[in-house]
């Protein structure tokens, strides 16, 4: 399976990126570590007239400090999320979560900015960015805006990132004495998850995003209530699938999915200790 | 649009389309056809080479990306006629039985053990998630790669 001919053009600066996609506009697609791109375009489902190959904007692959968040660039490859010290300490959910992403070859290739860019309501880490209440930085001709990880995911493949805009960072809250829980069900190994779950819980508060539950990635906003109040794991994990469609697929029925979202949540709630 | 790699310590140079897949670029242009291609969809792993010491699928790769990277693909494993410890021990362990999936797996099996010198067998299956063999043998492929790591040390 072969992409059908596009125009290449290497990108040497955020910048430089910025000015192609103002110049081409729909016409061009980012390409960084390419495992969502490549795929969509082998399959012949994108068909870019201009490729930007923005992987080698190395200043753009970091985990910091900064307040009290973790700043992580997007370029950052899944495989350095995963390892990262400051990750695992700070926001041990997004480095559990970074882990279960594929395969160690796509790791090693997929970046956490293309993941989230994306928009897949069936990839991981989407799920954990939405229990973490994270937010990503934007560039584009107007300068940087930071979109709540609420506000991001529009619908089905879809984002907030306008055609002529760059994710830059990823934030997420440091979160160094949360417990979480990262549940992810399928049958075959590599698989996507037929459903997950990501939870965390930091002092009172919990946060729950769901893998594969609706045509976006979705938080489990009644859930977090419930346990915000008080109640318990098996009885807030009860409302984790209230109000939302799941697809119905060969792996999976839409209904099998709400129970198996109500399994997992109770379990990942369990597991961070609720 | 040219391009310029190391591929198993020589320098290579062609003049590819945008749209090349890493894969095909190494066996058709380089003419390393060890290198397999299963799925075609970055699933299976056949197609597992190292870039700058990684696996990667060049499957799921542009060969312009690759553009002045290291790359070593199965050819470039062993030391003129001795056998990488790792093709040894898939040899001593009898860890195929059609060979297909066998370069890929024995690339990542090496990145594997890069990463986790003295892995559990857990971690070895774990690790080798991303290649499938369509014969079942991982049984020998795990033992195999558990001996590779016990013969590093």
């Amino acid at each position: 399976m072969i992409p059908v001919p596009f125009d290449y053009e290497r990108a040497t600066s955020a910048e430089h990126a910025l000015a192609l996609l103002a110049e081409h506009g729909d016409d061009a697609k980012l390409l960084a570590g390419g495992h969502s791109l490549l795929p969509l375009m082998k399959y012949r489902l994108a068909a870019p007239a201009l490729v930007v190959d923005i992987g080698r904007l190395s200043d753009l692959s970091y985990v910091r400090e900064d307040g009290d968040v973790l700043a992580i660039g997007a370029l950052t490859r899944h495989r350095d999320v995963e390892t990262s010290d400051l990750v695992r300490a700070q926001t041990g959910l997004l480095a559990a979560a970074t882990s279960k992403v594929g395969d160690p070859q796509v790791r090693h290739r997929g970046t956490l900015g293309g993941s989230l860019a994306h928009g897949d309501p069936a990839s991981d880490l989407p799920a954990a960015l939405i229990a973490l209440r994270g937010s990503v930085v934007v560039q584009g001709p107007a300068g940087r805006r930071e979109v709540a990880v609420d506000d991001f995911f529009t619908g089905f493949l879809e984002t907030d990132l306008a055609p002529d805009e760059l994710l830059v960072e990823v934030r997420v809250p440091r979160m160094p004495e949360a417990r979480w829980s990262f549940q992810k069900f399928n049958r075959r190994a590599q698989d996507w998850a037929i459903v997950g779950a990501a939870v965390v819980v930091d002092g009172g508060s919990c946060g729950v995003g769901l893998v594969n539950m609706d045509s976006r990635p979705v938080r489990a906003a009644g859930v977090e209530a419930a346990v915000d109040s008080g109640t318990s794991a098996a009885d807030a994990a009860a409302v984790a699938a209230d109000g939302l469609e799941p697809p119905s697929d060969l792996n999976a029925g839409g209904e099998y999915r709400c129970h198996l979202a109500r399994v997992l949540t109770r379990r990942g709630l369990e597991e961070a200790g609720c | 649009m040219q391009v310029s790699m190391t591929v198993n310590g020589s320098n290579v140079s062609h003049d590819v389309e945008p749209r090349t897949l890493l894969v095909h670029y190494l066996r058709e242009q380089t003419g390393l056809t060890g290198t397999n291609i299963g799925c075609d969809s970055s699933s299976c792993g056949a197609c597992t080479i190292h870039v700058n010491g990684e696996a990667v699928k060049s499957c799921t790769m542009l060969a312009v990306q690759a553009d002045g990277q290291d790359l070593t693909t199965i050819e470039g494993l062993a030391d003129g006629d001795t056998l990488h410890p790792m093709q040894q021990a898939f040899h001593e362990c009898h860890a195929l039985q059609c060979g297909y999936c066998t370069p890929g797996m024995v690339m990542a099996a090496v990145s594997l053990l890069d990463e986790v010198p003295d892995p559990t067998e857990a971690q070895v299956r774990e690790g080798l998630e991303g290649n499938l063999c369509r014969c079942t043998g991982y049984h020998n492929i795990v033992a195999a790669v558990l001996k590779a790591a016990g013969s590093s040390q």
